[in-house]
């Protein structure tokens, strides 16, 4: 869900758009590291798929349904800068093309869905990651671990926006359990199809997967003698 | 494939507003809708003033308004965290409609629900009457880093692309019985997504190389440049110098 405008004060709005403005021109600088002149492409491509991930329902219980939002899955494929570079640019198109998420509150959205995401995320994959063994259930396990929290953290940075600039004097104890509760669920959801669709790739690019590429090498080509067919 | 180029959100007039170089529009708009966030929510009728202002945008281009509201659905969420504030919010307390309502709640839900559809009206008008190519060619025109602005003409260049992707999967899926009832459809479901990743990025290597064989070299060739002529300046802030006035008069208080 993305934050309309209006729902933060002018001058917070403001404050997050440098925040955000700041951590967009890290994210360049390194995304340029991870991927030289391919950038565009790649993480154009990326974005668009990002944008159409979103797209699609997952169907929970008896109606109703969630969606991706994708900021631990894009930086575990892709890297963390690539991650943050394609999930902001995501945000800026809908903000501007689909009206979805407040122009003035970009700065807003792309703190919280983009870098607090992806650093929450991504920080922790890479964190486990150092500790357990060294193969595909442990990739998978951690993905799971780094998109389960990547959603709260957000929620929880959400939380301290409010309290500096909320327009509404919602008591913040309740709001802060509220959000938490609500997204520890959401959260729950894009952890299992963060971990599946990391998996997935595993299984056939190994080597695409940038958070774990220096551990599972590419797998070798196996020649094997053709098994008569059972007739 | 056979589709046109044009965006479907982009509705083709011949109308000043859709003349008028992208860049404007885009700092009209960002102008306007600050300052609509800027007005204390007390003030209603500046809030009225600021509708009439956008309903007079939408005229001259020549949007019809059936359009433009249809297309607000997309706050449609936070419509309903707005009605949701005045159970949840403190403060004192008020009776409407037989109701037990907080006061500053009710003024939340107002103030989320005028400055939220005055920002996505603003937008809808923006995205209506500008092609989105050229709203990034205004993106860059403002000095945002080319890196990034390539990165988002490539999102919208093979959003479609992508998205038919996904489409083709849905119905590969479903031509063999699958059918998303519950939570233990996530596996194929994610399964699909690991594989348009591999399809995207795979698309991305191939479009990477044909850039380079034609010459790429980290930078896009501009081929239409937008320049912006004092007069177009001034057209466009029209409306960010009415919604000025306005805002002005609501913090004097009147």
């Amino acid at each position: 869900m993305h934050v309309p405008n209006g729902f933060i004060d002018a001058p917070v709005s403001v404050g997050a758009g440098l925040v955000a403005a700041a951590g967009v021109a890290v994210a360049l600088r390194g995304a340029r590291r991870e991927l030289d002149d391919r950038t565009a492409p790649l993480a154009g491509l990326t974005a668009a798929f990002v944008f159409a991930a979103q797209m699609l329902n997952f169907p929970v219980a008896s109606g109703t349904s969630g969606h991706l939002l994708g900021g631990a899955l894009a930086a575990i494929l892709v890297g963390p800068y690539t991650g943050v570079l394609c999930v902001s640019v995501v945000l800026l198109v809908q903000a501007l093309l689909f009206a979805d998420g407040g122009v003035s509150a970009l700065g807003v959205n792309i703190v919280l869905m983009a870098i607090v995401t992806v650093l929450a995320g991504y920080g922790l994959f890479r964190g486990l990651l150092k500790v357990l063994p060294k193969n595909r259930a442990a990739v998978t396990g951690a993905s799971f671990a780094a998109a389960l929290v990547s959603v709260p953290a957000s929620a929880a940075a959400f939380t301290l926006i409010y309290a500096l600039g909320g327009t509404a004097d919602v008591p913040i104890g309740g709001l802060a359990t509220a959000m938490l509760g609500v997204h520890v669920l959401i959260g729950i959801g894009e952890a299992l199809i963060t971990a599946v669709t990391v998996s997935s790739v595993l299984r056939v690019r190994p080597d695409l997967v940038y958070g774990a590429r220096e551990l599972i090498g590419r797998p070798e080509l196996r020649v094997q003698a053709p098994v008569p067919a059972q007739a | 494939m056979g589709a046109g180029h044009v965006h479907r959100l982009y509705l083709d007039r011949a109308s000043p507003v859709h003349r008028l170089p992208p860049h404007c529009k885009l700092v009209a708009v960002l102008a306007f809708v600050l300052l609509v966030v800027a007005t204390p929510r007390e003030r209603m009728w500046a809030f009225a003033a600021y509708a009439v202002l956008l309903a007079a945008v939408a005229a001259v281009a020549r949007i019809p308004f059936g359009t433009v509201v249809r297309r607000t659905a997309i706050e449609v969420p936070f419509v309903a965290f707005a009605l949701l504030m005045p159970f949840v919010a403190t403060g004192e307390k008020t009776t409407v409609l037989g109701l037990w309502l907080s006061e500053s709640g009710l003024w939340s839900a107002w103030d989320i629900l005028a400055k939220g559809t005055l920002g996505v009206v603003a937008s809808i008008l923006l995205a209506a009457t500008t092609e989105p190519r050229l709203l990034l060619l205004g993106l860059d025109r403002l000095r945002m880093p080319q890196l990034l602005t390539q990165i988002a003409t490539f999102m919208l260049r093979y959003g479609d692309v992508v998205a038919a992707e996904l489409g083709r999967m849905r119905v590969a899926r479903a031509s063999r019985g699958f059918e998303a009832r519950d939570v233990r459809a996530t596996g194929v479901l994610a399964k699909s997504v690991g594989a348009l990743f591999l399809r995207s990025y795979e698309r991305g290597e191939r479009v990477h190389l044909a850039m380079v064989s034609r010459g790429y070299d980290g930078r896009m060739p501009l081929l239409d440049d937008v320049g912006a002529t004092a007069g177009q300046w001034s057209a466009a802030a029209l409306l960010p110098a009415a919604a000025l006035l306005v805002a002005a008069g609501a913090w004097m208080g009147i």
